[in-house]
């Protein structure tokens, strides 16, 4: 008993203060990734009843409409190819670097962490598909989180909405330079440090500023949709909606830069 | 020699792991997330009474490795609530054996709320965590579903003479 005691003691001081039990953890992870797959049966199961029900008609009309939709998306994209060739026409003259097309890795939502204060989901590609610490994820929405847990088949995800997660946005009206702080169960993101002066107001949409060089610029990551000034308090409350469906996303993209 | 069928143990723990993670369905409130019961602590508790010479410390330590990986916890955090909860439960499965289940729920109530206590002091130390009343609600739904996991368990422990 206190042998054990002492040993997870020094292996809690170690897992806190350094990362050296990091590949530990994965090695264990691989131990347990049953039981991960296990527990996300239940959902899949679920959906893919609701998919085998789903009547003729319905799936003939889903069709129909992500044709469609598919239609006007390639209609937008290509004019995409001249548009970046000019822009970097263009910012080759300011001087400045040409913009990289983001390399993207599909993956699966499997798991999402339990304890409804923390905001972290785990995601079915791992270390074996070259997914590293601190690499963005995002779904077909916005920006969705980090990786901050690399196993050998799955990986550890904190969501923007994570309180201790902060993410470097700019309003893409203005420019404006904020960081949107996560608020934890509320599943809110809060602007801190906002000017009572700043020119920013509700449907404003918020995007990743690429400083800090975690997250690729230009990903949506919400939309303001409350705008408090109070006059007794340093700074204005601002907070915004996310885009991404977070945890409720199935499918999301991996981010190589 | 016939066998004495300890995969049942291990199989009861690794259902307990898969209910500690498997996700709540979107339509259900997120706080619900809050009235989970411990299932490893219950799973534990039952075999420690049971089978106080199989199951014990190095069992529970194990399990709340596992435990600190899937949950992405600090590793040794779980370990060291679960090997707390075996060691009360050893120190008390004789009296416990005697005790009809409804009394059972209580002491379970407090090992398991010990559990939660000794989780939120490694989380408060570690890092930032507010004591509210949710987490005190974990050990009571869990006092409640114990009388299911006791019956359960020992039905299987008769069932396949684990020993």
């Amino acid at each position: 008993m206190l042998a054990l005691s002492v040993l997870s003691l020094v292996l809690l001081a170690l897992d806190h203060y350094s990362t050296r039990l990091d590949s530990t953890r994965s090695v264990i992870g691989v131990l347990v990734t049953p039981v991960v797959v296990i527990a996300d049966y239940p959902s899949r199961a679920v959906m893919g009843l609701q998919e085998n029900f789903a009547s003729r008609a319905a799936m003939r009309e889903q069709i129909a409409q992500m044709a469609q939709e598919q239609l006007l998306l390639r209609a937008k994209t290509e004019k995409m190819a001249s548009l970046t060739a000019e822009n970097n026409r263009l910012r080759n003259l300011l001087g400045s670097a040409a913009k990289l097309q983001d390399n993207v890795l599909v993956a699966e939502l499997i798991g999402v962490d339990p304890d409804p204060e923390r905001h972290e989901v785990i995601i079915d590609k791992g270390s074996y598909s070259g997914v590293y610490i601190g690499q963005p994820l995002l779904d077909a929405e916005g920006l969705m989180g980090q990786v901050i847990e690399v196993g050998v088949y799955t990986s550890r995800v904190l969501l923007i909405t994570d309180e201790s997660h902060g993410v470097p946005v700019q309003v893409n009206r203005n420019n404006l330079r904020l960081i949107a702080q996560g608020t934890g169960a509320k599943g809110l993101l809060e602007l801190v440090h906002v000017p009572d002066t700043a020119d920013i107001k509700e449907g404003d949409l918020l995007v990743s500023s690429g400083l800090g060089d975690r997250f690729p610029a230009g990903y949506p990551v919400g939309v303001v949709n409350r705008v408090v000034h109070d006059p007794g308090e340093p700074f204005a409350v601002v907070t915004a909606v996310p885009s991404a469906f977070l945890a409720r996303s199935r499918h999301v993209l991996l981010v190589f830069s | 020699m016939h066998s004495n069928n300890l995969w049942v143990i291990f199989l009861s723990f690794f259902i307990a792991l898969v209910f500690s993670i498997v996700s709540l369905p979107d339509a259900l409130p997120v706080e619900l997330g809050y009235l989970r019961p411990q299932w490893v602590a219950l799973v534990l508790i039952y075999w420690v009474i049971a089978l106080p010479f199989r199951v014990g410390i190095v069992v529970a330590w194990v399990a709340g490795i596992a435990l600190d990986v899937l949950l992405g916890s600090l590793l040794g955090q779980h370990a060291l609530a679960l090997i707390i909860v075996a060691y009360v439960a050893s120190s008390l499965y004789q009296r416990l054996r005697m005790f009809a289940i409804w009394q059972q729920s209580g002491i379970v109530f407090a090992i398991v709320g010990l559990n939660q206590l000794a989780n939120f002091w490694i989380e408060s130390i570690s890092g930032v965590a507010e004591w509210n009343m949710w987490y005190l609600l974990s050990s009571v739904v869990s006092a409640l579903v114990w009388p299911w996991v006791f019956l359960v368990l020992r039905y299987s422990r008769r069932l396949f003479a684990v020993s």
